[in-house]
């Protein structure tokens, strides 16, 4: 009955509005729908769903970036479709399937390069933002064929920092000149590589390892990166759990001098010292953690986890490392995002076909919007962070 | 008495079979959205491989139902043993190898 409920408000939004009445963007969101390959265009201040736009494709794994003017979000599909929103007409302004599987992207900080990271052929794609007119191709050659890449970010200075999953290696793709990219290749990162984060000052990249315990810092404000490897052996040889979800480092939590970096394997939390990257701390969490998210500000660190233990979130006290609240919101919880001054956040509950909206401070459930198994949930305050 | 109970034996058993009989909507959406997570929800892959009919042409369902229990040492594909039962990877197999619900 709740799920009819549901279905028969999802179908009286319109699926397409026009942009009569002046509004800022700064508001705004999508909320991924990850099986019907459509995305709801959100109104953070209304807590409220404005418009559903369908045919993007398959969103599995979906995920999003922002135009510096918090107009257009730029949607990473799945089987390599992207697609340029705009969120004032609720229309899809252009669309481009630039490959055959894909696994995220990201937009320069100048606003102009798009650039998507490809598991098939394995390597990046870059393209006009305005257009989606290819730009450049880098394919990610290594000694075993084409590697998958991921952990795609943004670097300050027009460059694109990713990881070959295959290889261990991380490259710096730099379009700051003129005609082709620099492209620099960092070999040792690691065994399988899973994922990659920049910090917000654009000075750190961090690569996650499947096949090793442990992950790898660059320092990109060094000439020639090294890579260093931190929280070396953090399994401390025991058997790792088997993983069900691949973590995610994209959401990457700073907070009080502290870096909280999901586990693989492992049902806690790792802290990190941001100055000297040495181990911080552990937090003993429910599963295995899937998104480890600061509350900007960072105040608190919010988790979620991989199945089969992910109807729950634990929101972990900065100061002390110690949960302090644990909330279930439902099956399957795949995403949360913070509102940009990080008063609210919005959770994705997949099987329930709903997004959570809770007070950030207080965890006091404030609303829910129907959404047909919502995944990502994106803000457009991401336009103007590094890495987001 | 016995009479009575020789009849329940068999109601008994049916039940039995019910409850042990894989819950189809259950495994498709484990195995679109939850297997998918790594092999794609259309099942064409991702950072694990292809899973689609065509690419397990060479495989049986008895193996690959083993490869689902136990998953692949010195990959990314954990065992799945304890979360589904042994009927149930024998039903996700012939799913994927059929693409049809067994």
């Amino acid at each position: 009955m709740r799920r009819a409920l549901a279905a028969l408000l999802i179908a009286v939004l319109p699926v397409a509005a026009p942009a009569d009445d002046l509004r800022g963007t700064g508001d705004l969101g999508i909320v991924i729908e990850r099986t019907t390959g459509s995305v709801l265009i959100v109104d953070t201040t209304e807590r409220a769903a404005i418009v559903r736009v369908e045919g993007l494709g398959d969103l599995s794994h979906a995920s999003a970036v922002f135009s510096p003017d918090q107009r257009y979000a730029y949607v990473f599909g799945r089987d390599g479709g992207l697609t340029k929103l705009d969120l004032l007409t609720g229309t899809i302004a252009a669309r481009i399937v630039q490959a055959g599987n894909s696994i995220g992207g990201a937009i320069s900080d100048d606003g102009l390069l798009v650039a998507v990271s490809n598991y098939e052929p394995g390597g990046v794609r870059v393209f006009d933002a305005g257009t989606l007119e290819p730009v450049a191709d880098i394919p990610a050659e290594w000694d075993g064929g084409l590697s998958k890449t991921v952990g795609l970010v943004d670097a300050p200075g027009r460059r694109f920092v990713f990881t070959l999953w295959d290889a261990g290696e991380t490259w710096i793709a730099d379009f700051s000149g003129e005609g082709a990219p620099v492209v620099t290749r960092i070999g040792g990162i690691g065994a399988n590589p899973y994922d990659g984060l920049i910090t917000g000052d654009g000075r750190l990249y961090i690569a996650g390892l499947f096949g090793e315990d442990g992950l790898t810092a660059l320092d990109l404000w060094q000439e020639r990166p090294a890579p260093r490897r931190i929280l070396d052996g953090y399994g401390r040889g025991e058997e790792p759990l088997p993983v069900y979800k691949m973590p995610h480092l994209e959401g990457w939590a700073l907070a009080a001098g502290r870096f909280a970096l999901p586990a693989v394997g492992r049902h806690e939390v790792l802290w990190v010292d941001a100055v000297t990257l040495e181990e911080a701390g552990r937090t003993a969490t429910h599963g295995q953690p899937v998104f480890a998210v600061a509350r900007p500000g960072g105040r608190q660190v919010w988790v979620n986890f991989a199945h089969p233990r992910n109807d729950t979130v634990q929101v972990i006290d900065t100061l002390s490392g110690e949960i302090v609240h644990t909330l279930t919101p439902g099956p399957a919880v795949l995403h949360m995002e913070f509102t940009p001054r990080g008063h609210e956040v919005w959770v994705s509950v997949r099987d329930a076909d709903r997004v959570d909206i809770y007070d950030a401070a207080t965890f006091e459930k404030l609303g829910e919007i129907a959404a047909e198994t919502p995944s990502g949930i994106f803000f457009t305050a991401r336009a103007h962070r590094t890495g987001l | 008495m016995r009479s009575l109970a020789l009849l329940a034996l068999p109601a008994l058993m049916a039940g039995q079979a019910l409850a042990d009989a894989p819950d189809a909507d259950r495994l498709l959406r484990l195995v679109h959205q939850d297997c998918g997570s790594c092999h794609g929800m259309t099942l064409k892959g991702g950072l694990g491989p292809d899973l689609r009919r065509e690419t397990l042409a060479d495989w049986d369902a008895e193996g690959l139902a083993w490869v689902i229990l136990d998953g692949v040492p010195g990959t990314a594909m954990p065992p799945w043993r304890g979360l589904v039962t042994e009927a149930e990877a024998r039903w996700i197999a012939d799913y994927l190898l059929t693409g049809e619900k067994p």
